[in-house]
């Protein structure tokens, strides 16, 4: 008799999609938790027979093995832009994870985070800027300090006491909350333009928010972040919980279709992959048109800076810079020359590229806590990457690789050494730094130390 | 699965990190890039060195276990698959590059080297392996020997055959072989080493090889000839070659190809051609000028519709496109995607292409044909879909015609991709009764007990020859 699970599966999986892998195994080099174990069952042609041969009946889903297998899979999504036969390996993955994700059972404190996490925080940025100011008040009052003084941190499991020390400062107000929903253009109006601000993003990362709006409009764009957006559920489709994810993105939709904008600027990869992907995933509902238009118009912030509204101040800093591509960016919204190409315009900036940059660095979500393991040796073998272009800073697109950068250098105790930005952060640095230098007067030599510096 | 006796001895060589007996593990290795193919082994093991293969060899010979090499499983002729079960022994934790020795030109490696590492490796060098498989992102050197793959650069370098000049290898007893060296020149005794090659994992279990390497070219360039006649695109081929020059990559993609490569990638080709060829060479800068400039005449005598010379290697690239470009476009069309590897003599091209296109509107069904004109080598590819059997047995049918149309143009049923499980069936057309005796009789003396590989190459049936109704004779 066909167990319950393996009928779900049968129900469930695009069974199409999976009979157009033919096998031939390009996508293997590409994956990194392949290239850890060193197993076919730990790469994409594995994976995605695995999953053909739990619906084919081959495989007795309920062993646990197939869920362990996806579970270990970073959903990076390298694999497919490898395969010449176009398979989209990341839908499979979220139908699979899917009706898996039912029928597991966690250790109680991954159970507990989740439902915290997927079911009452992320919904809710009304619940995370509550958070937010928790957090902000936990870091600023010494309490922080002092619960790392007493040793109380050591209750909790080592990948959390990690985050824990390289968290950036949390606050409880957000962009919209410090700028207000429609932020003019500078100068000349190019284009109309809303921000997706994220969950995570706009607690932890409001500055960037904010230097996010402050690019836009200095390249001419006009600025409008409707209030009513809430989180892009990225976390949630990865996670198995498609239900809630298609939830987030109906209320999404509804709500930038009603802003009725040119673009819609993310400057998360992994938030924008989703969001690119609102249409595939809303695909059966009535939604369906407003999902299309949705999804056509999500860009990166990059992208905007290069393609479609060129940035008119290029900055300056005297620093080596390497980047780390967010998967998501580079696999799903297919940017990765753009955030270089912004990089290189920096005046006297010194570009080292990263051997595989293209490769994840284990942050993948929430990745890093719940398999942790492949998650720090990956992150090891990108430390080791880093330290050969001898940078002294890490750009990044997106929170969760921002963060997985800074607990590397964090592990190998290089903090002072190596600083992590994202990207909006260091131009709209950068910027600031010329404008002073121009405002301190073209007396300073600055001139003759870019020319000479360029000469080198 | 295997008793419990017998995998307490294999852990006890390599260890249980690397032996495995799970469902995922049996699944994962019951297939390899051949369609329709899958079979699952008792156990899948992977050694870490030379004397880890001898003592599990010595325990399958002990135990009469079937083994299966496998390096990347790209073949696309099912010899990974294990159909009688058994051990699956993955080559990939032996990929270790030994030795570049850069005087006297050779470069020594473990089996599960990937074959464009060593392309890598050398190219720092200045050095240069010519084999180059499509598959060389993927595919294991162990996988090239025992495949004798070939490439795009086989007209003018030949193929993995060319360039192995040593070996050492396990056979089933458990005793290690050692063959040729870093030798040009050696006529002692049967040549042990060509045999290895291409012998598909039924003799025994490459383990170290030694290539030879030649200097890098210099310089590349690239020609793209539309033709709008299938002749003159054939008779092109052989104006070249007759004209005594050998290009580096002579590629070749029909009307079908053109159409749905055009569709997919957009770059530009017309797609009322009959054929497109892609000629490459390289060599020191003048002489590569000077054939080029030959070859586009020879193109234009040809009348050829339109001759694009590459102005610069990146121009060439974009050119390759085409064909880099080919494999993608096809497999996107419908699901499954059976690519062939059926190769004549390269001045029956055109009547060969003219009987695949026939045969595919005789039993209805899709097929598409690129490949290395240069050396004959044509991938007729059906897109087709596994699920429907009716369909899949009109393939079948299609493909057995196929092969028996290159052997009467004085072909044969696979260039190289191997006969494995899928071909086994039509050898004999190809070589015989006595051939495949003098086969069997090899096979015999290496692996006494046909535990190596087995099913492959010889199968238990030989398919009747197909009769057509009509075959060109030109
Ligand atoms: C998209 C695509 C394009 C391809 N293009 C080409 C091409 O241009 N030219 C070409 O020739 N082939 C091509 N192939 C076929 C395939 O890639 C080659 O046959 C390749 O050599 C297989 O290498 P592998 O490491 O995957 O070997 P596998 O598929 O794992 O094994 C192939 C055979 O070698 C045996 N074997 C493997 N390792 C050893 C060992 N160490 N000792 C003894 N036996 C061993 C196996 O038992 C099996 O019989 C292509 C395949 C695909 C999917
Ligand atoms: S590259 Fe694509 S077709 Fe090939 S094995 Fe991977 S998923 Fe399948
Ligand atoms: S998504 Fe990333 S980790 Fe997962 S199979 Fe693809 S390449 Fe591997």
């Amino acid at each position: 008799m066909m167990s319950q699970l393996t009928e779900k599966l049968k129900l469930t999986l695009d069974y199409d999609e999976l009979t157009n892998c033919m096998r031939c195994g390009f996508c293997i080099p590409a994956c990194p938790t392949y290239r850890e174990t060193g197993l076919e069952a730990a790469s994409p042609r594995g994976r995605i027979a695995l999953m053909k041969a739990a619906v084919d009946g081959l495989m007795d889903p309920d062993e646990g093995k197939l869920r362990d297998q996806l579970n270990l899979c970073l959903g990076c999504r390298a694999c497919e832009i490898a395969c010449p036969s176009g398979v989209k390996y990341g839908h499979l993955l979220e139908q699979a994870r899917d009706v898996l994700e039912e029928k597991v059972e966690y250790p109680w404190w991954i159970e507990k985070i989740r439902t915290l996490v997927f079911r009452y925080l992320f919904p809710s940025q009304r619940k995370l800027q509550l958070l937010g100011s928790l957090m902000a008040f936990y870091q600023r009052s010494g309490l922080a300090a002092a619960a790392r003084k007493l040793g109380l941190l050591r209750f909790l499991p080592k990948q959390v006491r990690d985050m824990e020390a390289i968290l950036p400062k949390a606050t409880g107000k957000g962009v919209v909350e410090q700028l207000g929903t429609i932020i003019p253009a500078k100068g000349e109006k190019v284009a109309t333009v809303a921000l997706f601000r994220g969950c995570i993003m706009d607690v932890l990362f409001t500055e960037t928010n904010k230097n996010t709006v402050r690019l836009l409009t200095e390249a001419g764009c006009e600025v409008i972040i409707p209030s009513d957006q809430n989180c892009c559920g990225a976390l949630h489709a990865h996670s198995g919980q498609r239900n809630l994810a298609k939830e987030l993105a109906r209320k999404n939709v509804e709500v930038f279709y009603e802003a009725g904008v040119d673009y819609i600027v993310s400057n998360a990869g992994g938030c924008g992959a989703m969001l690119k992907e609102y249409d595939h995933l809303l695909k059966d509902e009535e939604l369906g048109e407003k999902a299309k238009w949705f999804a056509e118009r999500v860009k990166d912030i990059s992208e905007i800076l290069i393609d479609i509204a060129p940035l008119k101040i290029k900055g300056t800093m005297n620093r080596r810079v390497t980047y780390q591509d967010s998967c998501h960016l580079r696999n799903v919204m297919k940017v990765s020359s753009q955030p270089r190409k912004l990089l290189r315009q920096v005046d006297q900036l010194e570009y080292k590229e990263l051997f595989e940059a293209d490769r994840c660095c284990g942050s993948a979500g929430i990745y890093n806590i719940i398999q942790p393991e492949m998650s720090m040796s990956l992150l090891d073998h990108k430390m080791e990457n880093v330290s050969k272009t001898k940078a002294d800073v890490i750009v990044t697109a997106n929170p969760g690789c921002l963060l997985q950068m800074k607990l590397g250098v964090h592990r190998e105790g290089l903090s002072d050494q190596v600083e992590t930005v994202h990207i909006v952060d260091l131009i709209a640095e950068a910027i600031e730094l010329e404008k002073k230098m121009k405002e301190e007067g073209s007396g300073c030599g600055c001139e003759h130390h870019k020319k000479e510096d360029k000469s080198a | 699965m295997l008793s419990t006796n017998i995998k307490k001895e294999l852990i006890s060589i390599v260890g249980d990190r690397y032996y495995f007996d799970d469902q995922e593990a049996l699944i994962t290795h019951s297939y390899d890039a051949t369609p329709m193919y899958q079979s699952m082994p008792d156990a899948v093991i992977f050694p870490g060195n030379v004397e880890e293969v001898s003592a599990v060899m010595k325990v399958c010979t002990k135990y009469r276990i079937p083994i299966v090499a496998r390096g990347a499983g790209s073949n696309l002729s099912a010899g990974t698959v294990p159909v009688e079960g058994g051990l699956v022994m993955v080559m990939t934790r032996m990929s270790e590059l030994e030795e570049i020795d850069e005087e006297n030109l050779t470069a020594t490696f473990q089996p599960g080297l990937i074959t464009k590492k060593l392309h890598e490796e050398v190219e720092k060098r200045g050095l240069f392996y010519p084999p180059d498989p499509g598959s060389m992102v993927v595919s294991t050197l162990g996988g090239n020997i025992a495949e004798c793959a070939g490439g795009l650069r086989g007209l003018k370098y030949g193929t993995t055959k060319d360039y192995i000049i040593g070996l050492e290898a396990v056979l089933p007893s458990g005793e290690i072989l050692k063959t040729g060296g870093k030798l040009t020149k050696d006529v002692a005794g049967y040549d042990l080493t060509k045999l290895l090659v291409g012998s598909e994992g039924t003799l025994a279990m490459v383990t170290k090889a030694t290539v030879k390497l030649l200097p890098l070219p210099e310089h590349k360039r690239v020609l793209l000839a539309l033709f709008d006649d299938l002749y003159a695109a054939a008779r092109t081929v052989s104006k070249i070659i007759s004209a005594k020059i050998i290009p580096s990559s002579l590629e070749f993609l029909d009307n079908a190809t053109i159409r749905v490569v055009e569709d997919y990638a957009k770059i530009g080709l017309p797609t009322d051609m009959a054929a497109v060829l892609l000629i490459e060479q390289d060599g020191p800068e003048v002489i590569v000028s000077r054939d080029m400039e030959r070859i586009a005449e020879i193109c234009r005598e040809e009348k050829a519709a339109e001759v694009k010379l590459a102005q610069s290697e990146e121009e060439g690239v974009q050119l390759m496109t085409a064909r880099r470009s080919a494999l993608s476009a096809l497999a996107r069309l419908r699901p499954t995607t059976i690519l062939e590897d059926a190769t004549v003599p390269r001045a029956q091209i055109a009547p060969m292409v003219e009987q695949i296109n026939k045969i595919a509107k005789k039993y209805g069904i899709q097929i598409c044909t690129f490949g290395h004109a240069g050396d004959g080598n044509l991938h007729p590819t059906c897109m087709t879909d596994a699920r429907d059997h009716e369909e899949i047995e009109r393939v079948e049918k299609a493909f057995e015609e196929i092969f028996d149309a290159a052997i009467r143009l004085g072909g044969t049923i696979t260039g190289e991709h191997g006969v494995g499980l899928a071909k086994a069936p039509y050898l004999e057309w190809k070589i015989g009764k006595t051939g495949i005796e003098v086969m069997k009789g090899i096979k015999r003396a290496f692996d006494p007990h046909g535990l190596m590989n087995p099913g492959k190459i010889f199968a238990k049936e030989t398919r009747r020859r197909v009769v057509l109704d009509d075959v060109a004779t030109h």
